[in-house]
């Protein structure tokens, strides 16, 4: 049998094929040799074989049939076949599979091999994919060596400590009295990952915390400040990785104890003003002193600097630094508002900024940020932004506008005017709710309604493929119709239209392509409205009447019932009772499920009457897909009024009860 | 640390460390993802993104993308040096590495990544401490049988 080929010589076999098919052949092909190479126990060349192995798995390709040998290698006295070996454990085996465990003898011996390297790859292999068994097997080998001076191993034995902690809670006890001297170590590999350790066990225990607060608050500071050592340098900064990582482990200490937080706070002043920041590596060592005041006890003073050092990431070139700058502004902006404020220019800038995470955290600072104040100036901006933004930001955009509107709108007027803003240039991406919440806003502004149809049947000229403006506006022009022609707008010229140019409009939404069913819906609705506001009435009722045989079933329903109205309640036209209300009800479900037997009842004291018409049905349809209508005729309904709904949902009855004090004056009006 | 993958343009795998247990299936459908979804930013974006519950920081050396997931407390702007300081390992043992390297000594890769970061933690701060490390330990593959040597304290 010929010697398998050479681990370099079959990548450069696979990398010569030209289709998918030609190096699944390859691949299959020398999968089938070293498969009888494993059959054959051949010990030579088997790590040959799995490190070919491990590549073609590296290529997807399935390579479980390797399992055993890598196991076979561990236990071999070769450092290649160790080397080898574990780097396919950690590759192809894992803790799921009961193959792993049989590692676990393995690995006991190599951690107490006489060579350090072979105990470094067993400690390795631990830390990286130790199950929980084998980390209650292991951890007092693991103990022991953390207790050792080699600082090559005690290092290795700190994290590989840190990763049974994670496994095996528990045993986080058996690892206290070796922690004692760790960081009275030279060596920073041992610092740094002694300090992570650490870490693990205050994070994870009170009492461990309040056992090392003291002593550990006095080295950390200590190591902060002690001198520089050149072979640990970054850039003049000396050992970055390991002041993050005590600047962290401060962080934990001072959290919620204002003694240790007051004892850091000079040293985390030090190091923010002190800390060169022309490169990257210093930016980080800032980043983290930041999110450490941040989080525990500090001063007032410290966390101004703080903020500072974030509105001056801000304006770094690093577009990097931008973002962790937003990002921490971000979850400071509540606790410390004001602070914020002061860069309040500087992240409405990032909002122009190209990276689309940058943007986005720009966005929602400076949602945050509005207020009374800064009401007109930020709306600019940010209707801006809604103009130019991806359509990706457009509906949380449009949505954090109108709440921002809602909250400081300095004037009605200016209120109007950024909705219809939003909803000509974001229109389309607007979400379904703000239809109503609009429209009920609109409604509460009395003295706007006339400038407010006016600008919505505008708009309706110029663009009706919108479906929340068209639906906004339809409504609207239902409702202010005579406003609208008898042309009374006092904010703006006022516009002439006659009666039978709006209903073209809105007959034109009827039959648009563009439009909705929703949208339909809205349409044919203000149409019939404009019955008691237009002197068109026999136009309107011939379109209500055309809609009667629609194919949009809701479509049909509404014309269907309009008809009636027309033929049956059309003597009171003339002379309307003014103190006889015609309310429609539309009832619809956003639940998932139908409503069934849905009767709509009411309630009403002796001194006023009420008739009930039968309803167009008693199935209300899931997820808003129609409503159910039904007519109610009230004598003096300014009395109080039980509403009760009763209706199945998902099988079983429900039954719901409301009072109704005022039926809404422009229901009846 | 998650893991850390090492991609082509093309989106080949040149390198995957894992540091949280997961199935092989999944390990290839966050892989496919994960690349699918760096592959596809510009070159003007910034190098971290969130991903599922994730961050991620990325960042490109000439054909290879280097891409680690970290964790909500974890500090992005070191591990930029993290990937970095690798970079630098593989730089100084291959002597000016290029992506042809690790595709031919991929287990190399491994050792060396394996000498610097244990459990995604970094173990050794020292440059020349790791390279000392994987210099001895190569040295080793030429020992036929593993002797019992008595290794003094070494740094």
């Amino acid at each position: 049998m010929p010697a398998p080929i050479r681990l370099r010589e079959l990548i450069r076999t696979i990398r010569t094929a030209r289709t998918q098919a030609e190096e699944r052949e390859m691949i299959q092909k020398e999968c089938a040799a070293i498969r009888s190479s494993f059959r054959e126990e051949d010990n030579t060349y088997r790590c040959r074989n799995v490190a070919k192995l491990l590549y073609m798995h590296m290529l997807g390709y399935p390579a479980h049939f390797g399992q055993l040998e890598c196991l076979k290698l561990i236990a071999s006295q070769k450092f290649t076949d160790k080397r080898i070996g574990y780097l396919g454990a950690m590759l192809l085996l894992d803790e799921r599979q009961d193959v792993h465990l049989l590692m676990t003898n393995c690995i006991k011996n190599d951690l107490n091999h006489s060579t350090q390297y072979v105990q470094g790859l067993a400690l390795c292999t631990l830390g990286c994919m130790g199950s929980s068994e084998m980390c209650r097997d292991l951890a007092g080998e693991v103990e022991k060596l953390l207790k050792t001076s080699n600082s090559y191993l005690r290092k290795k034995a700190a994290l590989c400590a840190v990763h049974v902690i994670r496994k095996v809670p528990e045993l986080m006890e058996m690892f206290l009295p070796a922690t004692k001297n760790l960081l009275s170590e030279k060596n920073h590999g041992v610092l740094h990952t002694s300090v992570v350790l650490l870490t693990e066990m205050c994070e994870r225990s009170p009492d461990m915390l309040a056992h090392f607060r003291k002593h550990l608050l006095i080295i950390l500071k200590n190591l902060i400040m002690s001198g520089y050592s050149p072979e640990h340098d970054v850039s003049g900064i000396s050992d970055p990785f390991l002041q993050v990582r005590i600047l962290r482990l401060l962080r934990i200490l001072g959290k919620s104890d204002d003694d240790s937080s007051e004892a850091m706070n000079d040293i985390l002043a030090q190091v923010a003003t002190n800390t060169e920041t022309s490169k990257n590596v210093g930016n980080a060592i800032l980043y983290e002193t930041v999110l450490t005041i941040m989080d525990i006890k500090s001063e007032s003073g410290l966390r101004v600097l703080a903020i500072n050092i974030l509105g001056r990431f801000l304006l770094n070139n690093d577009k990097n630094i931008r973002y962790v700058a937003l990002t921490s502004l971000l979850k400071t902006v509540q606790t410390d508002h004001n602070a914020v404020q002061r860069h309040r220019s500087t992240i409405v800038d990032c909002l122009k900024d190209l990276d689309v995470s940058i943007k986005r955290r720009a966005m929602e600072l400076s949602f945050a940020l509005v207020n009374g104040n800064n009401i007109r100036g930020m709306m600019k901006e940010l209707l801006y932004f809604l103009d130019s933004c991806d359509p990706e930001f457009k509906a949380d955009c449009a949505s954090g506008v109108f709440l921002a509107a809602e909250k400081y709108a300095p004037s009605k007027r200016w209120h109007i005017d950024t909705i219809m803003r939003v909803l000509t240039t974001a229109g389309s991406y607007v979400r379904d709710d703000s239809v109503p919440n609009l429209i009920q806003l609109i409604t509460n502004s009395v003295e706007m309604h006339a400038y407010t149809v006016q600008r919505l049947y505008k708009a309706l000229l110029d663009d009706i493929s919108q479906q929340p403006l068209v639906q906004v506006a339809s409504w609207c022009i239902g409702e202010y119709g005579d406003l609208l022609v008898s042309g009374q707008c006092e904010e703006e010229e006022p516009i002439q239209v006659t009666e039978d140019e709006v209903l073209d409009v809105l007959e034109g939404l009827l039959v648009s392509n563009l439009s909705t069913p929703v949208t339909r819906g809205y349409a044919l609705t203000a149409i019939m409205k404009l019955s008691t506001r237009f002197s068109s009435v026999n136009r309107i009722k011939k379109v209500v009447s055309i809609y009667g045989s629609s194919i949009d079933v809701e479509l049909q329903q509404r014309a269907v019932e309009y008809n009636a109205l027309f033929k049956k309640y059309d003597h009171m036209r003339a002379n309307p009772n003014p103190n006889i209300a015609v309310i429609t009800i539309h009832a619809s479900n956003s639940t998932e499920a139908d409503m069934t037997d849905f009767v709509f009842q009411a309630a009403v004291p002796k001194t006023f009457q009420l008739q009930l018409l039968s309803p167009s049905s008693n199935v209300v349809p899931a997820l808003n897909q129609g409503t159910v209508t039904q007519v109610i005729r009230v004598l003096n309904p300014q009395k109080v009024s039980l509403i009760k709904l009763t209706y199945t949902l998902k099988g079983s009855a429900v039954q719901d009860l409301a009072e109704v004090n005022n039926f809404p004056p422009q229901s009846w009006q | 640390m998650q893991f850390m993958l090492l991609f082509s343009r093309q989106g080949k795998l040149r390198l995957q460390k894992w540091y949280v247990p997961l199935s092989d299936k999944e390990k290839k459908k966050i892989t496919r993802e994960l690349v699918q979804t760096v592959l596809a930013r510009k070159p003007k974006m910034c190098s971290f993104l969130e991903w599922r519950d994730l961050k991620i920081v990325y960042k490109r050396y000439a054909s290879l993308y280097f891409c680690c997931a970290i964790e909500d407390q974890d500090n992005e702007l070191i591990t930029l040096e993290i990937i970095h300081r690798y970079v630098e390992l593989l730089d100084k043992y291959f002597g000016s590495v290029c992506e042809l390297d690790i595709i031919f000594n991929f287990e190399k890769a491994y050792f060396i990544l394996d000498e610097f970061l244990l459990g995604g933690e970094a173990q050794e701060t020292s440059k020349k401490n790791v390279l000392k490390a994987i210099e001895q330990a190569d040295l080793l593959q030429e020992v036929r049988h593993l002797i019992k040597i008595t290794v003094d304290k070494v740094f």
